[in-house]
């Protein structure tokens, strides 16, 4: 099996944490040699599924927790982010994200549902577990090797 | 990890200016701050996002609620000085088409 460090923290599921662990992400990113770019996109995904789970699973009761582990590979940074909220349709969910259309009008605009939509674009692979409250696995690969990476690249991906 | 909101009542235009960043704790105090200038007929307000330094979903979320309560009250809603971070979110989701953004300055360095 291949070696890895990792990181856990486990922060009370309110919105004003969400910042301390985005600033920790944007740490540990920095330490493994993510581009000033990657780490600007893994600051936003982190902070979108930590907002999900402060903001979703814990509408209904206070005091919960959220999880967030970093494992830091060689190639690349795999971060979850875990809840024991409720869980919530996540077929639902995915059939009403993405990016819109000039042809819609704005009374139909939706106001949320860009966060998966956004953790999807912005990293690199994205597992969504939702049994048991809802796990968010997320991963960014280094690219230290790679001669370019164009903006193409990045925001067309699903 | 704060947002700092500051307005400039000129009559029928309205400057904010945001410094800091909006996500999930700042967005509910920008969207406190931000609606009830646009529900008001004939009144251009313009968001100067310069200083803000960081951005996700949540602020999207807020300027959509705004854009429509625009719409509502036939006021208008504007962006500029959008740092190129902050500009790429609402290219990635689409909204660079339906919002006023003002691209020509670029925000930040």
């Amino acid at each position: 099996m291949e070696s890895f460090d990792f990181i856990e923290m486990k922060v009370p599921a309110k919105a004003e944490y969400v910042g301390v662990v985005r600033l920790s992400t944007s740490g540990i990113a920095n330490r493994m040699g993510f581009s000033f770019e990657e780490i600007e996109d893994l600051k936003v995904a982190i902070s979108e599924a930590m907002s999900n789970a402060t903001t979703h699973a814990y509408e209904a009761k206070e005091g919960g927790e959220v999880t967030i582990g970093f494992g830091l590979y060689e190639d690349r940074l795999e971060v979850m982010v875990a809840d024991r909220g409720e869980s919530f349709d996540l077929k639902q969910i995915k059939s009403e994200i993405g990016p819109y259309k000039n042809t819609q009008s704005v009374e139909n605009l939706r106001e949320g549902g860009f966060g998966l939509f956004l953790i999807e674009a912005l990293m690199d692979k994205v597992e969504i577990k939702n049994d048991y409250g809802v796990i968010v696995l997320m991963t960014k690969y280094l690219h230290e090797n790679e001669v370019d990476i164009n903006d193409d690249q990045i925001s067309t991906a699903p | 990890m704060n947002l700092n909101i500051e307005v400039n009542d000129q009559g029928l235009t309205q400057s904010v200016k945001l410094a800091g960043e909006i996500d999930a704790y700042t967005a509910p105090k920008l969207k406190e701050a931000l609606l009830p200038l646009v529900k008001k007929a004939n009144v251009t307000v313009i968001v100067d996002l310069e200083h803000v330094n960081y951005m996700d979903s949540t602020g999207l979320g807020v300027f959509i609620s705004a854009l429509k309560a625009a719409k509502e009250y036939e006021s208008e809603l504007k962006l500029v000085s959008l740092q190129d971070r902050v500009h790429r979110l609402f290219e990635i989701t689409g909204l660079e088409n339906i919002i006023n953004i003002d691209s020509t300055v670029r925000g930040g360095k």
